[in-house]
């Protein structure tokens, strides 16, 4: 059987480093290729060469046995080839029905047959969507689904998915992969790039790896295990990916939080977290975790509760606040929360604590500031050809050990995370579980949001899981599991532990 | 037409072993000189032009008079330019020097030259203040708010000085004095203009509340989350704007020896212009101190240069509109290209 698509020893260079060196991958119709590998693997470099982003210094790609050259994306569109990005290009102030017909639209607009061809397409993919409402409106998933059905509306043969599922909750997620399943079924060639490893083994037919540039290996699901991607990948297996603390004592309670609220979001939460000791936050995207950590540092404004450190009350009314009564958070959203990414690492990473690098009278201390940052870069081993560097320019994982320089440097007592390792490379995150690590054993109460359920199974000393904006309880490591973390999230009964041990609000 | 493929993608990968610059060819690094200097390269080919247009440009004269011609719009620059760091906009700076200008010279036989101009610039520094509480506590948009302050600015002014120029007397003759005398070559008000410049300089690269500034217009949220107390930031770059609008306003007292109600009418759009043609970007973030002053001088030159060819007024208009937009294309042809 042909493929639908092939590259044939394909390379690009950007300057004088090489993204691809002699790629060969195919896809062929009616099956789901997914690509993995590390960021900086060249996975971006490969799919916007399939989709005429960028071309190839060397070699070729075939469509159908023949050779072919996409100048654009438009020419590849033309060619039946559509990548679809995980930050949606879609119009918010339009609607649905001309979001998918967007770039075949008539002069003049005739709605009613728009709508009934948009609903017909998102129809077929199993979603019931007005296609008169404005795409603001919807959800990270239904966006998801008018790009998709917008693809669509173009004959696509090909369809690039890069990190679908990086902004939907787990339910979304799953119908996601049913559409992507519907596709395949109906022909249509599919590439679905994903740090989601799971999903992957959910989905694809071939599994492609990647590791600096070049393949590594094209697997059938079958052959593979979690583990031996995963060392495929990045050369380690995945038990060494939660590096264990060794010797850290846990001290006395530093941050207390009582009964904080905030109307929509989070209804009355309490909790606790001592000195040294790593406590998640589990739960489904929408249970309330960011917004609970966000209320906490004095983002949000609170309606209820208190907040206390060493026993003392705090209760931030603003991040400024939250600082100066020693707490730090390391927002979800690294791009427009936690970085200022056209500055350079050094203005970042001093951010933080800027009266440490300036003078009473407000002058910059810059030699001292340059010695302050030279050694936060060594001790975070942040990449970089210098301090002077954008951080624009850097990779998504040094970009987050940035934004921790930030709080190493204020040295606070209490550090949030919120999901610290979102859409950063497997080597990258094992480096911050380190620095997360390092923190705790600094005497730091740790507290971290994460939707990568194996991530706080393996960082934490125990999860408080979140449903519907309350704590619904929490989980000794005897009982750390994906499925208890959901099911307790869910407001379901968990399964007893093996041996006998507590939980707060369930005895077997 | 719109294409789901025509959007740039960015993601985290490429950038990692991607270098911006790749080992620098003499060439590329000649280039990377132009782009940094794009906007000092644009004047000294208009310098240029200017001598071939009109043999009176070069004199010593000539100069010192544009050096006079630019210090109000200049002074309004460095405050523009904080503001538009922080993302924001300043359009009541030209009201706010008409306002100065009045204040300080009816209350010259009062309060003496010194309370005088205290006065002045107080009266700037409050405009600043509630533009940018306004701005900041209550994320009111820039645009808006100046614009309502642009029109209290000027009726308060209108209305304090019920519409006529006030003469400065006697007891403001160092003002007036000020405003006709030179420092060795230099107008005493360019003087003036160029340590302020000077003093926006240091700030901005040497002060924490400058950083502060500048980080702000890039990533506001970001800052904020760091704990940077950031409304007090953004209403000291408004505030300061107000006071150097005064500022210009009064040093227009000092010139034309009277404060006008209608002085600097429109002068916050060429203030906007000068700060444009010294690259910033009014998305914030972006722009230089030195650049800025840049702007400013080649604003002066282009005017000069129309006055010595007696191009007419309103043609003038039509000139400057189009050169401000040449300008800024080929700075923007230099960026991208880089």
């Amino acid at each position: 059987m042909t493929a639908f698509l092939s590259l044939q020893g394909v390379s690009k260079h950007f300057g004088g480093v090489y993204a691809l060196r002699g790629v060969d991958f195919d896809v062929r119709a009616g099956e789901v290729h997914a690509l993995v590998g590390e960021n900086g693997a060249g996975k971006s470099t490969m799919m916007k060469i399939i989709a005429g982003n960028h071309q190839p210094d060397a070699g070729q790609l075939r469509q159908d046995g023949a050779p072919v050259r996409f100048r654009s994306p438009r020419e590849a569109l033309a060619q039946g080839v559509a990548l679809i990005h995980q930050e949606t290009a879609l119009v918010p102030e339009l609607s649905v029905a001309e979001n998918v017909l967007l770039s075949q639209l008539p002069g003049i607009l005739r709605r009613r047959a728009m709508q009934a061809r948009a609903a017909d397409l998102i129809r077929s993919l199993g979603f019931d969507i007005d296609p008169a409402a404005r795409v603001a409106t919807l959800s990270a998933a239904q966006r998801q689904v008018v790009e998709i059905a917008k693809a669509l509306s173009l004959n696509v043969r090909l369809l690039v998915l890069d990190e679908p599922t990086a902004a939907l909750a787990p339910s979304d997620a799953a119908r996601l992969l049913t559409i992507v399943r519907g596709l395949r079924d109906r022909g249509v060639a599919v590439v679905y790039i994903s740090h989601r490893l799971d999903e992957v083994f959910q989905i694809a037919d071939r599994i492609t790896v990647l590791k600096d540039g070049a393949v590594v290996d094209t697997l059938p699901p079958s052959a593979l295990t979690m583990d031996s991607l995963i060392r495929l990948m990045v050369g380690r297996p995945l038990a060494a990916l939660f590096p264990r603390r060794e010797g850290v004592a846990i001290g006395p309670v530093i941050l207390e939080v009582e009964n904080l609220g905030r109307r929509g979001a989070v209804a009355g939460a309490s909790l606790q977290v001592r000195s040294g000791e790593v406590v998640g936050l589990g739960g489904l995207i929408g249970s309330g975790r960011s917004e609970l950590l966000r209320l906490i540092f004095g983002a949000d404004r609170r309606d209820t509760g208190k907040v206390l450190v060493d026993g003392v009350d705090v209760t931030p009314r603003n991040p400024a606040a939250a600082v100066r009564a020693k707490i730090g958070l390391v927002p979800e959203d690294r791009k427009h929360q936690g970085a200022v990414l056209s500055m350079p690492i050094r203005i970042n990473a001093t951010m933080a604590r800027l009266p440490d690098v300036s003078t009473w009278y407000g002058a910059l201390r810059l030699a001292h500031e340059k010695r302050t940052v030279a050694s936060l870069i060594a001790q975070l081993r942040i990449k970089a050809r210098d301090m002077q560097v954008d951080v624009s320019t850097l990779s998504g994982g040094n970009q987050q050990k940035v934004v921790l320089a930030k709080w190493f440097h204020a040295e606070g007592k209490v550090i949030l995370l919120d999901e610290p390792t979102r859409g950063v490379d497997v080597g990258a995150k094992v480096e911050i579980y380190q620095l997360i690590n390092t923190l705790a054993a600094r005497g730091m109460a740790v507290l971290v949001v994460s939707s990568d359920h194996n991530e706080l199974i393996g960082l934490c000393d125990r999860i408080l899981v979140m449903g519907a904006g309350r704590i619904r309880g929490e989980l000794a490591p005897d009982r750390f599991s994906e499925e208890n973390i959901v099911s307790m999230s869910l407001g379901m009964a968990i399964k007893a532990p093996q041996a006998d041990a507590f939980t707060e609000n369930h005895h077997a | 037409m719109h294409n789901i493929l025509d959007t740039p993608v960015t993601t985290d990968d490429a950038p990692a072993n991607v270098p911006q610059h790749n080992a620098a060819s003499a060439g590329s690094r000649a280039w990377r000189l132009i782009v940094r200097f794009n906007t000092v390269l644009i004047l000294i080919v208009l310098l240029v032009a200017a001598s071939y247009v009109s043999p009176d440009f070069m004199t010593s004269a000539n100069m010192a008079n544009v050096a006079r011609q630019v210090v109000t719009v200049g002074i309004m620059s460095m405050g523009m330019l904080l503001v538009v760091l922080t993302g924001g906009i300043d359009l009541s700076v030209g009201s706010v020097a008409a306002l100065a200008s009045v204040v300080t010279a009816m209350l010259i036989p009062e309060y003496g030259l010194p309370g005088a101009i205290a006065c002045g610039l107080f009266a700037g520094v409050l405009c600043g203040l509630v533009s940018g509480s306004l701005v900041a506590h209550y994320q009111l948009s820039p645009f808006v708010v100046t614009l309502a302050m642009m029109t209290v600015a000027r009726g308060a002014a209108l209305i304090i000085s019920k519409g006529a120029p006030t003469m400065v007397d006697d007891s403001g003759q160092a003002l007036l004095d000020f405003g006709r005398d030179s420092w060795w070559i230099m107008p005493e008000p360019t003087v003036l203009m160029l340590a302020v410049f000077a003093l926006g300089a240091v700030f901005l690269a040497y002060t924490r509340a400058g950083r502060i500034v500048r980080a702000i217009g890039s990533n506001e949220e970001a800052v904020r989350l760091s704990g940077v107390p950031v409304r007090r930031h953004l209403i000291l770059a408004y505030l300061v704007s107000g006071l150097l609008a005064a500022g210009a306003g009064i040093i227009s007292v000092g010139r034309a020896g009277v404060g006008s109600p209608t002085v600097s009418t429109g002068d916050e759009l060429t203030v906007i212009a000068a700060v444009v043609i010294g690259g910033a970007s009014l998305a914030g973030g972006r722009g230089t101190v030195l650049n800025t002053l840049v702007g400013v001088i080649t604003l002066g030159v282009i005017g000069n240069i129309m006055n010595l060819a007696s191009v007419p007024g309103y043609h003038q208009q039509v000139v400057m509109g189009v050169i401000i937009i040449i300008a800024i294309l080929a700075q923007r042809g230099t960026r991208a290209r880089a």
